[in-house]
């Protein structure tokens, strides 16, 4: 699976797909489980139809039909959220461990 | 028009020795013995997925997480520095697509899905950790779990 396709082309894995989304949505959006499952799909059939060393099949979905401007942005300064505080983070993470804890 | 992601990082990073990305020149290529639908399938995240309460990932971390096959979503959790997490803390089946390749297994498009299923975070700065320490010790989980097929899925 890929969608950063100069990557995927410079390292040569042995086979690929390509989705043209943003990072982090590789198999698709979130709670779309209709469009994972076809990308998913398609990832799995790949396996079977390829053949020849290297070859990355091209998906066909889009982002976003009338907005092609996450492209631009996408891995740019700027691009990725603020981080917690180092605090706050702590916090989060001081839950998370006993919320499992409990359970 | 795919975004050229080398570039970009090259600048994103502008401050940090430039990162030596990986060249080959060839791909290696196993083909499958039999059809997919007959495949013991693992898989692989680097979106920093962790299982309950297993350690949170760190920066410079090449540790993965051994994640069950049958962990619900609400057991899961993200932690990656190199990416927007947000819509993958909602939903781990954008990076993760557990729920989805179970559904296959059962409508028969894979075989099997192995268990347990991997993650780690794949912002590592050292190509060698990967290709000395971590790949090698993944290699040992697929050579256990019999897995005919290695599905990757980058972050």
């Amino acid at each position: 699976m890929t969608s950063a396709l100069d990557i995927t082309q410079s390292v040569k894995a042995p086979r690929a797909v390509f989705v043209n989304f943003p990072l982090g949505h590789q198999t698709g959006k979130p709670n779309q489980p209709e469009l994972q499952r076809q990308i998913v799909t398609d990832a799995m059939r790949a396996f079977d139809t390829i053949t020849v060393p290297g070859t990355i099949v091209e998906l066909p979905y889009v982002w976003d039909a009338n907005d092609r401007a996450w492209e631009n942005r996408d891995y740019t300064k700027g691009w990725m959220p603020e981080r917690p505080q180092r605090e706050l983070a702590d916090t989060l993470e001081a839950e998370r461990i006993a919320k499992y804890s409990r359970a | 028009m795919p975004v050229d992601y080398i570039p970009r990082t090259r600048d994103l990073y502008s401050d940090f020795t430039p990162y030596r990305w990986v060249v080959n020149e060839t791909a290696p290529f196993t083909p499958l013995k039999t059809p997919i639908a007959e495949c013991r399938v693992a898989m692989i995240s680097s979106g920093g997925l962790m299982y309950r309460d297993q350690p949170r990932f760190h920066r410079e971390d090449s540790s993965y997480r051994r994640i069950p096959k049958n962990a619900r979503r609400d057991e899961l959790n993200v932690w990656h520095f190199g990416y927007p997490t947000h819509d993958a803390e909602q939903d781990p089946n954008c990076v993760f697509p557990l729920e989805r390749l179970r559904e296959l297994e059962s409508a028969g498009v894979i075989g099997e899905l192995t268990d347990p299923v991997f993650s780690f975070m794949g912002g590592i700065y050292s190509t060698r950790k990967v290709r000395d320490e971590l790949a090698p010790q993944i290699v040992d989980e697929l050579k256990r779990a019999h897995a005919d097929a290695f599905f990757l899925v980058p972050a």
